[in-house]
């Protein structure tokens, strides 16, 4: 199987949709220029900086029978079109008793480490994950993002995919038959018997490092991908947990209110899983800052691999 | 031109229906069977009819939270826009939207909304789509005079120059965003003359002259499916009822300014056009008229009260499309 980029394997889903189906079409400030040259300017629009109006005009092309794809670009500049989002995309499917769909791919780039500072560095998915109504994806490696772009841009519903700037980079084998991820689905990236360490997205991979090293120590680490925030796999982790007895959530973004809260609530609100867990529950997330921009500052407000093995020591009573 | 004698009779019909409507709807507002919020478009009926007369069934248009007149010009079922109000499950929305979000996409009525100027992207993507069809088809945005000073107008209105989108971009202005006096948050007296901006056309009509605004708008509809772009039409106009219908809505606006706008109620003026144009509408035949718009509403509220609420659970379906 051919190793490609993750970032070359989200642009490959959005090609192979757009040649698929003409319906799709594709919205974002500098067009991406392999897309504008296949597919031209009337499905590969270059627009002006206006995230609001955009996200709107996304919402009504998709109730007309198009299927849009809007690339933020860095989350941050999603927050202006947060009106569209909060009060249009994720309502407006349920509050015209659902007689048309609203099926819109929205993305937008999240995470930190690349001291680039407070407004660029964000991990906000929380925010949009208690509006009921939107789908949110959060793939971590090249294979998942491919899938699941691809189940995103043929869902009937808005999904918003968070894609790690950390990850753009990052090389793994992907298939080169169509294939997709379904949403809904976690993943378990590494098995293991003692704890069990849920992570999201760049998280995933600094969880692999520390299971890697704990397994040297005896420690048997069970790494879960949820890959979807919304509707999240609580069947999967529930049951990972129900397994280890133990549980530590790994994420960069803040703790409060968060994706990693959302976690620890449906593990422990379970009766079945709650009897099981032989330690309290772990979150591993940035600290509650804005993130700063020197690298030895950022450096302190991120969790890394060094932080999970900590928190997976705690939990087994090391 | 203006429209046959049989399509003038045809839009007096529409513009008297939304009257009605929203009369009783009113009424059952205030008697207790209809919930939340009612804003009525009442003393603005010509805009609404005189730009829908301008569409075919395929085009789209969007609305705001003063959203009934829009449904009924764009040929809404009463039946199930009075049973959306009464919250029942044969309304529009399976009584999940009431008043500020009644839709029917069969006829191309992409919803009221609840947001000022939340609507305008959104119609402006149903052009995009028209665009991308090629079939000629064009969408309306409705919204008011507040609506032209959020970001949401300038950037759509920026986008559909840019791109040529087959837009028509109705500015309602009643002069008053909710209790606020237009004269305070706009530099300019005129909406139309931000049109100017960003290089489309911006055209002046009294909204409360229906063959005026029909006019206006044939000619908008004419440019736009050319794929010449969009237009924007300030219509003038006044709403006769306060801001909403809840008892604790104030409204600071002078009575005499209220009265001075009712007697330009553009229902009486309309028919005294036609009369005066054609000569073939009596007042019998006008009382007639009146009397089956009447029929009509009341059946719409009986077709509402006979119909059941929604079950309970039934909050729980439509969260998500299949």
């Amino acid at each position: 199987m051919p190793k490609i980029t993750y970032a070359k394997a989200a642009a490959d889903a959005v090609a192979e949709e757009m040649r698929a189906d003409p319906k799709v079409f594709h919205l974002s400030t500098d067009a991406p220029q392999p897309l504008l040259k296949e597919f031209g300017p009337s499905r590969v629009r270059e627009t002006p900086i206006t995230e609001s109006a955009l996200t709107g005009i996304a919402i009504g092309a998709a109730g007309s029978g198009y299927r849009p794809i809007f690339h933020w670009g860095i989350v941050t500049f999603a927050f202006v079109a947060m009106d569209q989002i909060v009060n249009q995309a994720s309502k407006i499917h349920y509050m015209f008793g659902g007689q048309a769909k609203f099926p819109i791919l929205f993305r937008a780039m999240v995470g930190g480490g690349g001291n680039r500072a407070a407004q660029h560095s964000q991990s906000p998915y929380s925010m949009y994950m208690n509006l009921a109504g939107l789908k949110i994806i959060l793939p971590s490696t090249p294979y998942d993002i491919k899938g699941l772009l691809k189940s995103a841009i043929r869902d009937n519903n808005p999904v918003i995919s968070f894609e790690s700037s950390r990850l753009s980079s990052l090389e793994g084998e992907v298939p080169e038959d169509d294939y997709t991820v379904p949403i809904g689905k976690a993943d378990i990236k590494r098995e293991g018997s003692d704890v069990t360490v849920v992570a999201l997205a760049w998280l995933v991979h600094e969880a692999l490092a520390a299971a890697e090293e704990l397994a040297r120590e005896g420690i048997s680490v069970e790494v879960v991908d949820p890959r979807t925030l919304v509707p999240m796999d609580k069947d999967t982790i529930r049951a990972s947990v129900r397994k280890t007895g133990r549980l530590v959530v790994a994420d960069e973004a803040t703790p409060t209110a968060s994706a990693a809260a959302e976690i620890s609530a449906l593990v422990t609100e379970d009766p079945e899983t709650f009897a099981r867990l032989q330690a309290p529950v772990i979150r591993v997330c940035a600290l509650e800052t804005p993130i700063p921009y020197a690298p030895v500052l950022e450096n302190h407000v991120f969790p890394d691999r060094h932080r999970i093995i900590a928190a997976v020591r705690q939990v087994v009573g090391g | 031109m203006p429209p046959s004698p049989e399509k003038q009779r045809e839009m007096l019909r529409l513009m008297q229906t939304i009257r009605r409507f929203e009369e009783r709807a009113s009424d059952d507002f205030h008697a207790g069977g209809i919930y939340g919020v009612v804003h009525c478009y009442i003393g603005e009926e010509a805009i609404a009819v005189g730009v829908c007369s301008a569409l075919e069934r395929d085009d789209k248009i969007i609305s705001t939270h003063r959203g009934h007149g829009h449904c009924i010009a764009k040929g809404a079922d009463l039946n199930r826009m009075m049973a959306e109000l009464y919250g029942r499950e044969t309304g529009y929305c399976k009584g999940k939207g009431g008043s500020m979000h009644i839709a029917d996409f069969g006829i191309g009525m992409l919803g009221a909304n609840g947001i000022v100027a939340g609507g305008i992207p959104i119609v402006t993507g149903a052009g995009l789509a028209a665009q991308l069809d090629g079939k000629g088809r064009v969408a309306v945005s409705f919204f008011g005079d507040g609506a032209s000073n959020a970001g949401p107008f300038h950037e759509s209105i920026n986008i559909a120059a840019a791109w040529k989108l087959p837009m028509i971009y109705v500015c309602e202005n009643n002069q008053w965003a909710a209790q606020t006096p237009s004269s305070s948050t706009l530099a300019l007296p005129d909406v139309a003359s931000r049109a100017a901006a960003y290089g489309i056309p911006g055209v002046i009509v009294d909204g409360n002259d229906v063959i005026a605004v029909y006019e206006a708008a044939v000619e908008a509809v004419a440019r736009a499916r050319a794929g010449d772009g969009p237009t924007l039409i300030e219509c003038k106009t006044y709403r006769w009822r306060k801001h909403t219908e809840r008892p604790e809505q104030g409204d600071r606006r002078p009575v005499e300014e209220v009265e001075s706008w009712k007697e330009q109620d553009p229902i009486p003026r309309f028919i005294e056009y036609i009369r005066s144009h054609q000569g073939q509408l009596s007042e019998d035949e006008w009382q007639q008229m009146d009397r089956e718009v009447l029929a009509t509403i009341e059946a719409s509220v009986d077709f509402a009260k006979a119909s059941p609420f929604p079950a309970p659970e039934a909050a729980l379906e439509d969260v998500f499309a299949d």
